[in-house]
Order: C-alpha cells, then structure tokens, then sequence
C-alpha cells in the first residue's frame, strides 16, 4: 500500500467520522428538543420504599436531566401497593405508572383493562433483555409490563469463617451441599439459618429445588397448575427439601426457625461469631443485613447447587413497571426505564440492585459478588420466574395462607410428604376456581 | 309568659323564632350530620350493599357470600377466638381496674402509681402492640420477656459448659438430656474414649490441650473426652492432631447395674483416669448436666401462644382505663356507709365484698360492656402483635375482615359481608348499652 492511498483513506476516514459527527450531534440535538417538547406530569405508585426508593428518585432525577419539562412523582406504597391500586382503581383515580412485584397482579389488571399495553417500548424492551423476561411482561401477545428491577433468588450466603472453622467448601452439588452441612454442624455451628416466619423464604426454597430437579418444562406446568402438587416430582422435591430442615440443622431447631424473620436469619449468618453457616436466599440478602460484615471476607456466595446433574438455571423475581394512564410524558418515561442509561444509574446508585436489561455493563455493580449475581440473572439461560409469586395471590402471595402457611407447617413436620401435597393440592384448587 | 302581656304580637314573635330556632338547631347539627353521614351512615350502607356483589363488584349475587361466611372455615378459628377474646379479656381488665383502684385509694404515692399504669392509653394500640412484639421475641437476648423468664429459669437450672455438643460416633450413645455413654463396658486396664462434637471454637473450656491416646493403666480405666473435629471433619472417634480435649468435663465411672462408682473431671488434655478398680465391666458416662443448654425461651409468637400473648398487651392498655374510671366511681361512693360498715364491725374484705362492690355496680358494669364492645372489634393489636405465618391462628372476626378484603385476596364483597356479620353481632351490646344510658338520664 503506498503512502499517497494511505492517506486518501485516511482523509476519507476523517471526513467520514466527521460527518457523522456532524450528524450524530443533529441528531442528538434534534432528539434533545423533542425531548424537551415532552411535558407534563407522571405519578408512580410502587412498592420501592428506604433505600429502594432513594435509588429509584435518582433514576427519576436522570430522566428530568433528559426531560427537563416533565415532573415524575414517586409515592412509596410499600408491600401494600397491591391494596392501594386495587382501591385507586376502584375510585377511578391510579396513578400513571406503578411498580408491582406479581406477574400475576399485572395479568389481572390487564384482562381487567386497567392498565394499558406498552408496546411503544417493545423494540427498546427486546433490545436489552432476554426473550424471557418479554414473555413474562406479555398478555395476549401485547406487552404490558416492564421488569425494571430484578431479583437472583438462585444464590446461597454463607460465613465464611464458618466454612474455614469446619474446612468446608462452597459445594456445586446438592450432596456436597448436604455434606458441608453435616461438617458446619460438627464443627459446632448450624449449619443453616432459615427465616420460616416469612414463608416466601420457603417457597424460594423449593422453587430452586424444583426447577433443577424436575426440570423448566415440568416447572411450567406446576406453575401452570396442569399438573397437580400430588404430583410425584413434587413430592420427590419436598424429600429433598426435608433434608434440609432436620431441626438440628437449622440455628435455633424448628421451632426457632419458625420464629425467625428474613432479615434476622441473614444476621446470624453475619454475626461475630456466625450463628450459622449459611442462608439459602436472594440476592438481595446483604442488602437487609444490619449487622456489619465485609463481602468477601467476612460473607461470601455460592450458586444454588445442581441437583442431579442440571445445568445452570436461575429462579428469580422482579419488580414489574405498569403503565394505568397514557400520555406522551407516562411513554417518555416507561421507554427511558427500559433503556441501559436508566438501569446503569440504579445500579451504580448503591450495591443491592439486579438489572435484568442485559445492556448494563458489569462495571456499572460497584460490588464484586453484586455484579456476579446480577450478571447470572440477565443473561441466565435458563430463567423462570419465583412460581409462587404466578400462582393466584390467595395461593401463593398472601402470608399466612395458602403456600407460605403450608410450606410453614411443612417445616413443623418435614416428614409428611403427602399430607402437604395433598393440602398444597386443595389449596390450590380453590384458589384456581 | 310574653304572650299573656301582649296577646296580638304572639302569632308573629313565635313564627320567626320558631323558624330561626329551627335553623339554629340545623346548624349546630350539621357539621356533626355531615360527619356521620359521611363517614358512618354512607360507608355502613355502602357496606351492606357491597356485601351483595361479588369480588369484582359487577355481579349482584344475593347472599352467596354470606353463605361462603358459614359453608366454609373462613370465620372458624376468628369466631373461636373472638368468644375467647370475650370471655377472658372484659373480666381480666374490669378485676384488675378494679384492684388498681382499690389500691389507690390506699396507698400514698397513688398520683404515680395511677399515671403508671394509665401510661399506656396514651400509646396508640397499634404502638403497643409493635412494642409487645418486641418483648414476646422468642430469643431471650432479643425479648425483654423471655431474657427476664431466662434469668429464674437459668438460675435453678444452670446451663453446662457444652450445651450444643453432641456424641461424634455411634459409641457413644444416649442424648443431651439423658447424657452420653459408652456402649461397651470397660474392664479395668481397658481405655474409654468419649468423642464429641457440635461444639463451636468459643465453647472449648479455656486451657484446653491438644487431646492425648489415653495409656492404658493396669487396674484402672484410663480415657479422654475430646472435641473429635478438625477443619474439614477428620477420622470419627479418632484422637487426631489439631483436636483439642475438653478440660473440666465431669465424667462418671457406672458399675454393670448403673449404679454410679465414682467420679472425676477431666485434665487440660481431656484424659481421666480411675485407679485402683475392682474387676468387673464398666460404663464411662457424661451426666446430662454437661449438655444442659440455657434457657432458649418461649415461643410467645408461636401459634399456640399468639392469642394469649396479644391479649396481655391488650390488657395492658386497657386496665389504666378501667382503673381510673373504677377509682373515680370509689370516690363517689358514701364515705358514711363504709364507716357504717367498719363501726358494726365488718372486716375489710366483708366492707370490699358487700359494700364496697355493689355500690360501685354500675361503673364496673360499664367498663365491662365498653369493654366487650372494644373485644367483640378487637383488631389492631392482632396485627401489630402477631407476624404474618400465626395470624391464622390469632385470627377474629375483624382481623378476617381486614385479611379478605385488603390482606391479598382483595375480595370486597366477601370482607363487606365479614363486615356486616360483626356488625350484627354487635349491636345487641350496643342496645344495652343504649338502654342503660336511657335509664341513667
């Protein structure tokens, strides 16, 4: 190649960035003034509350960067957003927007009609998450809901002075699970810390256990409810739970557990000396822990090991972003929630926060075992969402009935199978009626 | 009178003030009217009417709701607490109204006594509540109840030095409670080795010692009491470098019919020796009082206490009420006839029994009856004591209502229907106490 060409291609190069440069600039400025043509007012109604919604204000304060003549409201409804929108409804009077965390509330709303189809951000949406998660926010072919925060529910937290006091290792298979247990036990700490006063701790449980034991394909139907919970691969998979909550396993033995909530089962996982070696829980568990431990050094986690040989799967959850109201600002506003630039805030905002958009670079999880969970879960192969947040909510959303009562009683007695089948069974079918 | 002084202007003088005392009358009346309509009268007949139509409220289904209330066990367990809730709570609060009031009268710091225990009604219900769950948590380092019950409890029942250790092999049987033994008998020059194991780091008693191979001793019976573990488990019932004995551990030597022989502790290193031992066959014991573990509370929040628990902060709020409108009725009471009483010579007890109770009668029966009607829609103290996985077995009727309607299910016809059905319940209460107030004026 000669000098003189080398050149010409240089010269055509440089004209060539520079003209779209030229454009991109035109572009973005155009894209800026039309941006600017959007006003109005947006209230969101969701479930974020504390840090979560501090985190969820800094994404709302990036998108008036961008829309300066929008005003975005965020009003904490807490775990009673479902109450309040089905009451707002009711009057006549929901908000623009709301967070909910049950696919199956977004279901009812949209057969009900009361929230609208967003299928103006179906293209941004498929552009940065995995078919799954579009699957998830669809009815009947149209999409209603956008997943803006995720949840890795397929991780284990432990000690780790606890795993180096009993010489344990994080195991990758369900016996070497069960074996490291046994090891953490003789060494004089239980090995786990169950949080069975809140009976999700429980579903999630058997949800991991049964998504790799009885495979995705199976899990659809159970969570369909095609297939009853007598069902044998269901009741192979609450065999398999038992052998976790032998009570001289879990810290403070059945009863105990029974009386521990979620964010105390995690400090005692993190207490000086640890109470217990491990918790079987989301990724959001060193997000409630209050007692103060280093990751890595003093905490660490394992993937929820494989049950017979499955390959990597993930169950997860997530926290779904519906539209009640249209209006060119409520559009702005779900589009720029689907967008990297929205999620990258959030996550860079504090560790305790999973994209599931997959566009989110790793270096925006400032927190090295945050990132590693949040990059399982948005390019997880296998992704199915926590099947007791699908079911009917008087079956699986409703504390103190249906799965989270009975996988509670399931606890008190890990020996009978098949009474808790049978009555997870009943209970289901009436909630399907 | 007027109108007897000026007979033609009374047509006039009593048209305009009747009409003006009618607006007047209307007008104090309405913001109150306003008020209960608003928010009493529309909402009861927004109630009943709701009760009528199904969850979605588009459909009128007549009373099939209220046939839901009684086909199925929805109400079962509310309407069995409720009548619990009755039949213990009014009476508790009225007798200890009633035992705080008398005292009062009797000691002289009364002022401080009374704000005491007056105290709590200034704390909404639900507060109090939040603060009961705080004291009833099961953990005696986290609830003020149990840390005080683990205090007695501990002080009779002393916890031993290795409370969570457990027999590392099967040769070593029995359990915490009964202690562990050696299932082969031992002959004189023989050695006992006793593995535990479950015990965490900062349970070893300080100055334990790597643990030794007992030697075996001629006439005697030598052993060692370990804590059979290293990082990563080690060989069981092994004595392996890294393993420490356990000093202190007192070890009990039983003869073939398990009667006790003797006893000794053990060193630094965990070994033990008897010396000097007849022939025979014997069994290496650790006593149960090793393994006693500290008092691990009660399950106050448990299903089977929930109801009692929240029906002792209830109490709790309630007895500062009942005491100051008990002690106000004691000082009405004729000072004359208690000393009437005491003159003919009536002893204390007779003059509380007989004087002292019926004269007050008629306060103490209206505490009762407001507190009945308080039990019969007790709520708030349910769901602030009770955590979500026991709230089916501390259920009543409103907790149901509330959980149907707004817990999840969402269904507001059925939880309107609830609603009514507590409305009925109480308002043959609420007619006696109408009655009374008639008779009062």
């Amino acid at each position: 190649m000669t000098r003189f060409r080398l050149v010409v291609i240089g010269v055509c190069i440089a004209a060539l960035a520079a003209t779209a440069a030229a454009t991109a600039s035109q572009a973005s400025h155009a894209k800026q003034s039309k941006r600017e043509a959007v006003s109005g007012s947006v209230s969101i109604i969701g479930i974020w509350t504390g840090p979560e919604q501090k985190r969820f204000q800094a994404v709302l304060d990036g998108f008036q960067k961008l829309y300066p003549n929008v005003k975005a409201k965020y009003t904490s409804g807490g775990d009673n957003t479902p109450t309040i929108l089905a009451t707002a409804i009711q009057g006549g009077n929901p908000p623009d927007l709301a967070s909910i965390g049950q696919p199956g509330l977004l279901r009812d709303f949209a057969n009900q009609g009361s929230i609208k189809p967003i299928q103006f951000a179906r293209a941004t949406a498929a552009r940065n998450y995995t078919p799954d998660w579009i699957k998830l926010g669809t009815v009947k072919g149209k999409l209603y809901g956008l997943f803006f925060k995720g949840a890795n529910k397929s991780t284990v937290w432990y000690s780790t002075s606890a795993f180096k006091a009993a010489g344990a290792k994080p195991p990758k298979t369900w016996p070497a699970l069960l074996s490291a247990a046994n090891t953490i036990r003789a060494s004089g700490t239980p090995a786990f810390s169950i949080g069975a006063a809140d009976g999700w701790t429980l579903t999630d449980l058997f949800e991991n256990i049964y998504l790799r034991q009885a495979g995705p394909a199976r899990y659809d139907q159970l969570t369909a409810h095609t297939i009853p919970w007598t069902h044998p691969t269901v009741k192979a998979a609450l065999k398999t739970m038992a052998s976790v909550l032998a009570s001289n396993n879990m810290y403070g033995g059945t009863s105990g557990a029974l009386q521990t909530d979620f964010p105390t089962s995690v400090n005692n996982v993190w207490a000086k000396p640890p109470k217990a070696g491990m918790v079987i829980e989301a990724d959001f568990v060193p997000g409630v822990a209050t007692t103060k431990a280093a990751a890595i050094k003093d905490y660490n986690v394992f993937e929820f090991p494989s049950i017979g040989g499955s390959k990597p799967s993930v169950v997860g959850a997530g926290d779904i972003v519906v539209m009640f109201k249209d209006s060119p600002a409520s559009r702005a506003l779900v589009t720029y929630l689907a967008s990297p630039a929205a999620a990258t805030i959030a996550a860079k905002y504090a560790p305790g926060y999973s994209s599931p958009n997959k566009n989110v670079k790793p270096s925006a999880y400032s927190d090295v075992l945050n990132r590693a969970t949040a990059i399982q879960l948005a390019h997880a192969r296998t992704f199915r969402f926590d099947l007791s947040d699908l079911q009917p909510s008087a079956f699986g959303g409703t504390v103190g009935q249906g799965e989270f009562k009975l996988f509670q009683d399931f606890v008190k007695n890990p020996s009978d199978v098949n009474g808790i089948a049978a009555q997870l069974e009943a209970a289901a079918k009436k909630a399907y009626k | 009178m007027s109108a007897t002084v000026h007979p033609e202007s009374v047509p006039e003088l009593k048209e305009p003030g009747r009409w003006r005392r009618y607006v007047v009358t209307a007008g104090f009346l309405a913001p109150a009217a306003v008020m209960l309509g608003v928010w009493v009268v529309y909402p009861t007949i927004y109630t009943a009417w709701r009760s009528l139509y199904d969850r979605s409220g588009d459909n009128f289904i007549w009373f099939d709701n209220y046939k839901t209330i009684f086909t199925t066990d929805i109400l079962v367990t509310a309407v069995k607490n409720n009548a619990l809730w009755v039949a213990v709570v009014p009476a508790f609060v009225t007798a200890i109204g009633l035992i705080f009031g008398v005292l009062t009268e009797k000691i002289s710091w009364s002022v401080a006594f009374k704000t005491a225990v007056f105290m709590p009604m200034a704390i909404s219900l639900f507060a109090a509540g939040v603060i009961w769950r705080i004291m009833d948590q099961k953990e005696p380092e986290r609830g003020t109840v149990n840390a005080m019950i683990g205090v007695v409890s501990d002080w009779v029942n002393p916890p031993g030095p290795l409370p969570s250790a457990f027999s590392a092999s099967p040769t070593l049987t029995g359990s915490d409670s009964q202690g562990f033994t050696l299932r082969r008998p031992v002959a004189p020059g023989g050695t006992a080795l006793m593995p535990l194991t479950g015990i965490p780091p900062e349970d070893v008693p300080a100055g334990a010692e790597q643990a030794v191979q007992p030697e075996p001793q001629s006439g005697g019976i030598t052993g060692v009491v370990w804590r059979d573990f290293k990082p990563g488990g080690g060989t069981i019932g092994k004595v392996e470098p890294q393993e420490l004995g356990l000093p202190g551990v007192t070890v009990e030597l039983l003869d073939s019919g398990g009667a006790q022989v003797r006893s000794t502790t053990t060193d630094p290193d965990g070994t033990f020796a008897f010396e000097k031992l007849a022939p025979g066959a014997y069994r290496a014991k650790i006593g149960a009082q090793t393994f006693q573990a500290p008092f691990e509370g009660i399950a106050w929040l448990g299903p089977s206490l929930i109801t009692p628990a929240a029906m002792i902060a209830y109490i709790w709020v309630w007895a500062g009420f009942a005491m100051v409108v008990i002690a106000a009725g004691l000082a009405a009471i004729p000072r004359d006839t208690l000393e009437a009483a005491r003159t003919d010579g009536a002893t204390e007890w007779q003059v509380f029994r007989r004087v002292t109770v019926p004269l007050l009668a008629p306060v103490l029966s209206v505490v009762f009856i407001t507190m009945l009607i308080n039990v019969l829609k007790v709520f708030d103290i349910i769901l602030s004591v009770a955590p979500g996985s026991v709230q089916d077995d501390a259920n009543v009727i409103a907790l149901a209502m509330w959980r149907t309607s707004f817990g999840g299910v969402n269904d507001f016809g059925l939880g309107s229907a609830i609603a009514v059905f507590l409305f009925l319940l109480v308002i043959p209460i609420l007619l006696l106490n109408v009655r009374r107030f008639r008779r009062e004026v």
